[in-house]
């Protein structure tokens, strides 16, 4: 099973890094893109578990390693790997 | 004084940091490399800048979990004193002895030069050696030097007099031209509840000899003898 994890800034934090892609979209001449905000893709390979014990573990992972709560929130989906 | 410098796989400013302790101290720190579980008997660890971990995932975020960092944490919890300049700065926000976290600089360049900066509390065991409002000349070095926090935590560390530092011009003007990253309210370092962690993006030990260009980042140094020795 795989658990993915989605991290991105929270509102109202600031992304430098969405802002300048944004502009990057406006140079090439995409119209219409009215913001980004740039975040991570992490995806785990786990052994087989229960799928409910396996999101609390990964949030964990979250809360301890994977994010910084003070400016990133994670959302996590748990997917058969088949 | 006795002090300690932590070691991680890509610190860089060890050995700076480990001469102007030594300028101060008038004996060398230990080194102590962070696989280390253990930490000899010294009454200030100190945080080096660098690159701890090739700033995997986010900068200071690995080192913050490495072995030695269990036994700083304990430590600071018995009251021993705690500097993380640059890199260290950004290791104690992620191992939660300082709140707030380093963004990537707001223009998102890496920045290097010299700026200033301005003593906001000279009250505390880091800055006893400058006046109040003194203005110092320190470098800095850094990719994600942009200090931010939620507006509760913000409001409560100005109201306990905990920002250390902010970046002014020279005259001493806290100004939005004079922040070279973004940072919140200028603020440059920042202080414990207890007083005795001090976290900085600007590199004293980079100033700390006339030789060097220049020398006012030597204070610091100077203040924690003359607290802690």
């Amino acid at each position: 099973m795989k658990a993915l994890v989605h991290i991105t800034l929270k509102q109202g934090v600031l992304d430098p890094q969405g802002k300048a892609i944004a502009n990057a979209f406006s140079n090439l001449g995409f119209e219409g893109v009215k913001d980004v905000r740039q975040g991570k893709y992490i995806e785990l390979d786990l052994s087989d578990r229960d799928p409910t014990a396996a999101s609390a573990d990964v949030k964990e992972m979250c809360e301890r390693l994977l994010a910084n709560t003070v400016i990133e929130d994670y959302r996590v989906e748990i997917v058969d790997s088949n | 004084m006795k002090a300690a410098v932590i070691v991680f796989p890509g610190s860089n400013c060890d050995r700076d940091l480990a001469v102007a302790l030594q300028q101060s101290m008038g004996r060398p720190p230990h080194r102590v490399w962070h696989r280390e579980t253990s930490l000899p008997d010294v009454d200030l660890i100190a945080v080096p800048g660098g690159f701890s971990y090739g700033d995997y995932l986010r900068s200071g975020a690995m080192a913050a979990h490495s072995p030695i960092m269990a036994e700083v944490v304990r430590r600071a919890e018995a009251g021993v004193a705690i500097l993380g300049i640059c890199n260290g700065f950004q290791v104690l926000t992620e191992a939660g002895l300082l709140p707030g976290v380093l963004m990537r600089n707001r223009d998102l360049r890496f920045v290097c030069r010299d700026v200033h900066l301005r003593v906001e509390q000279r009250d505390s065991i880091f800055c006893r050696s400058y006046a109040d409002n003194q203005v110092i000349r320190i470098p800095v070095a850094h990719h994600d030097g942009n200090y931010f926090l939620n507006g509760e935590d913000l409001k409560r560390i100005e109201s306990e007099g905990r920002v250390a530092f902010r970046y002014c011009d020279e005259d001493g003007t806290v100004s939005e031209e004079a922040n070279p990253n973004g940072s919140l309210k200028n603020i440059a370092g920042v202080l414990s509840a207890s007083r005795r962690i001090l976290g900085l993006m600007p590199h004293p030990e980079r100033l700390s000899d006339p030789v060097l260009g220049g020398n006012d980042g030597r204070g610091m140094f100077d203040s924690l003898v003359s607290a802690l020795a």
